[in-house]
């Protein structure tokens, strides 16, 4: 009978681990280059909030350089600066500096590249999502950067200043205004129409959709656990089909959508996933990351492969500041399956990894 | 003039950049005094350029120079062993907001921190990032309201205003952290948390803290901490267990240990912010002591003028006769040449 007991707790301390994946999970076997990007003496990363290639493997880089600077002995507080986007070519050369001294670059969140190379960046603090073309011009601006800030800035408001009536609006809770006004965005994705799907975010529990020209569609979702609701929606990404990809980290899930909101199904197994990727067709496969947050370097950090129908092929890496470890990963690149771009806030890096 | 008194710690508060310490007449006796020179203009600036409070201090193998300072933004400077400058290192960087240290390694990499953003960083002897520890608070997080009363639990990966690294044979790190947290930490090289010494509370037993200001770990591994309002020294374990405390040299401002196989520790009794009335006749010299903390002899003085210190915020020791010191209130660092002490009798 002992011995029975003792092996039926075995049993359940196995069950147990599995809070991650209901099976074994194999181990992907991979490289790493913790230093792909060759930086001007006079550039330091900082915090990485996006990584992203283009078609021909040009690198741009959204990253928090610093914190914005406040104007003082104003009638209201004005916040400039505090991030900065640039570009290297496919050997990690440095190109250039995009948008210095722009209007909004104020906490980088995320940087991606549509199917024409077009570089779109998303700012968590200024709200806003910027699409700029090859030369870097913008030319479609999602939201708007707040006017001025408040000081102190209200609490779980953002430095944003007031964003999209998640609050005491008469709304659902977390539904934000049915608009392009955002309170704290985190992602940006399109499916094969050039619409664009935008999630709103950390401030906002929704997502929302515009057409090719930016004009408000619809949104979905509000501040909840229930399928179709959000804790928070920390990245986005389409699939060729036009479902959407809705990582809800503070659910520890990631949310399926059709391509106009109806829920469809949720991927439950791969921890908090702080940052997302979809693989180019024609047999997709998402990356997504169990990304730790910055004060804790003891649990999760690794990055999983699944199929689209959320079945895990693998995993690979943990938490750390070492090679091949991860911290308060923020950005996934996946142009190819097997060669990934990883922006790390908390390491403020970007890895260059090649999968065996 | 009671209504006086209860509005002036207000004033105190709303005007003074740093709380005044407390200031603390040495009690160790018959100290001979080291003869020194402070070599004229040793720092040349950039062009058009000054420092501003020159908060920390330290050299590398080849005697170049790395001054951390707080002028209109915190920077790095760094300048060849004749003092030219050579560059700036981190320029715009993330982790840089209100300088305390800069430290050297072995292996010549430059260590900062950063009490502003909750930061160590360390950089290669090139100047390039390779590691933070530590997070700064996310700006979209909005102002961060400043506290009053109780400082929150310490975490393991998160520092509250740290003041200063080292490291032991094996590239342990060691934190002092700092002004709200009253703690000693050790992670190994690769930044995993090992252990910690103290807490948030403050505390005057052994193996507490009440503002442990700076660190320095010797060729045995053990951990030296200026715990600066408990006015002492303490000296601990590689494990972080205390095994001595040091109460007679004045207020714990900052301490160094030499290079070399024959280490001396310098601790200074530094004078306090505020120049008040009797700080400058008990305070402001710099001891030095062996390793079992005999003390060998003592140097300096409060001063404003060139040769005397203002406020030693940090030192540098690497060659033991010759000492660099950063100093808060007049802007400065100087090298300082020492000469061999006069004899005189017992020092403990």
């Amino acid at each position: 009978m002992k011995r029975f007991i003792t092996f039926l707790s075995a049993a359940i301390v196995a069950a147990g681990l599995g809070t991650a994946a209901q099976s074994p999970v194999p181990d992907i076997v991979f490289d790493s280059n913790p230093s792909p990007l060759m930086l001007p003496d006079d550039i330091y990363l900082g915090e990485v909030g996006g990584v992203a290639a283009n078609s021909k493997g040009d690198i741009y880089v959204y990253t928090r350089t610093g914190h914005p600077t406040i104007s003082i002995g104003s009638s209201r507080a004005f916040a400039h600066g505090g991030s900065r986007l640039f570009q290297f070519d496919r050997s990690g050369k440095f190109v250039r500096e995009i948008g210095k001294d722009s209007y909004g670059m104020l906490v980088a969140q995320q940087v991606r590249i549509d199917a024409q190379d077009n570089v779109w960046i998303v700012d968590q603090m200024a709200g806003y999502v910027n699409k700029l073309d090859a030369a870097g011009r913008p030319v479609l601006l999602l939201g708007r950067k707040a006017e001025s800030i408040n000081v102190p800035a209200n609490a779980g408001r953002g430095g944003g200043g007031e964003g999209g009536g998640g609050r005491g609006r008469g709304g659902l809770p977390g539904a934000g205004a049915q608009s392009d006004v955002f309170n704290r965005p985190t992602d940006v994705a399109w499916d094969s129409a050039g619409n664009i799907f935008v999630a709103d975010g950390m401030g906002n529990a929704r997502v929302a959709k515009f057409d090719s020209k930016g004009v408000f569609l619809k949104s979905w979702g509000s501040r909840g656990s229930e399928p179709g609701m959000f804790a928070n929606v920390t990245g986005i990404a389409v699939d060729a089909q036009g479902n959407v990809y809705a990582a809800d980290a503070g659910n520890k899930r990631i949310q399926v959508f059709d391509n106009n909101g109806t829920f469809k199904s949720a991927i439950t197994n791969v921890g908090a996933p702080g940052a997302l990727c979809m693989t180019p067709g024609p047999n997709q496969v998402l990356y997504v990351s169990n990304s730790n947050p910055p004060e804790d370097f003891d649990n999760g950090g690794e990055i999983y492969k699944i199929k689209l129908d959320g079945t895990v092929v693998g995993r690979f890496g943990k938490v750390g500041k070492r090679p091949k470890e991860f911290g308060a990963v923020n950005s996934l690149d996946c142009r190819t399956e097997n060669s990934l771009l990883v922006g790390e806030l908390a390491n403020m890096r970007v890895q260059k990894l090649t999968l065996r | 003039m009671k209504r006086l008194l209860a509005c002036l710690p207000a004033v105190l508060l709303a005007l003074s950049p740093a709380q005044p310490a407390a200031q603390q007449k040495a009690t160790v006796q018959n100290v001979p005094e080291i003869p020194y020179t402070s070599v004229p203009n040793f720092l040349k600036m950039p062009p058009g350029e000054t420092l501003g409070e020159a908060i920390g201090v330290a050299t590398n193998s080849k005697g170049h120079v790395f001054v951390y300072h707080r002028s209109a933004n915190t920077r790095l400077w760094e300048f060849d062993k004749n003092g030219a400058f050579v560059k700036e290192i981190g320029k715009g960087y993330y982790g840089f907001e209100f300088a305390h240290s800069v430290r050297v390694d072995p292996q010549d990499n430059i260590w900062t921190v950063d009490e502003g953003t909750n930061t160590v960083t360390k950089f290669s002897p090139e100047g390039k990032f390779l590691m933070v520890l530590g997070h700064r608070p996310s700006a979209v997080d909005g102002a961060v309201a400043t506290v009053f009363g109780p400082n929150p639990p310490a975490q393991k990966y998160i520092f509250c205003r740290p003041t200063d690294v080292g490291w032991d044979r094996q590239g342990n790190i060691f934190v002092s952290d700092g002004y709200c947290n009253n703690r000693v930490v050790k992670y190994d090289k690769d930044g995993q948390f090992l252990a910690q010494s103290g807490s948030e509370k403050a505390g005057s037993e052994p193996g507490q803290y009440s503002l442990p200001h700076g660190l320095q770990v010797d060729g045995r591994g053990h951990v030296w901490v200026a715990d600066r309002t408990n006015n002492r020294y303490q000296e601990l374990d590689n494990d972080l267990k205390p095994l001595k405390q040091y109460s007679n040299l004045g207020t714990g401002w900052t301490v160094c240990v030499s290079a070399g196989p024959h280490q001396y520790v310098f601790a200074s009794n530094s004078n306090p912010n505020g120049n008040g009335p009797g700080t400058w006749a008990n305070t402001g010299e710099i001891y030095k002591m062996e390793l079992d903390g005999t003390v060998v002899g003592k140097f300096g003085h409060a001063s404003k003028e060139f040769g005397g210190f203002q406020v030693v915020h940090m030192m540098d020791c690497r060659n033991p006769n010759e000492i660099v010191v950063g100093e808060i209130e007049s802007w400065r660092v100087q090298k300082l040449l020492l000469q061999q002490p006069a004899k005189t009798g017992s020092s403990r």
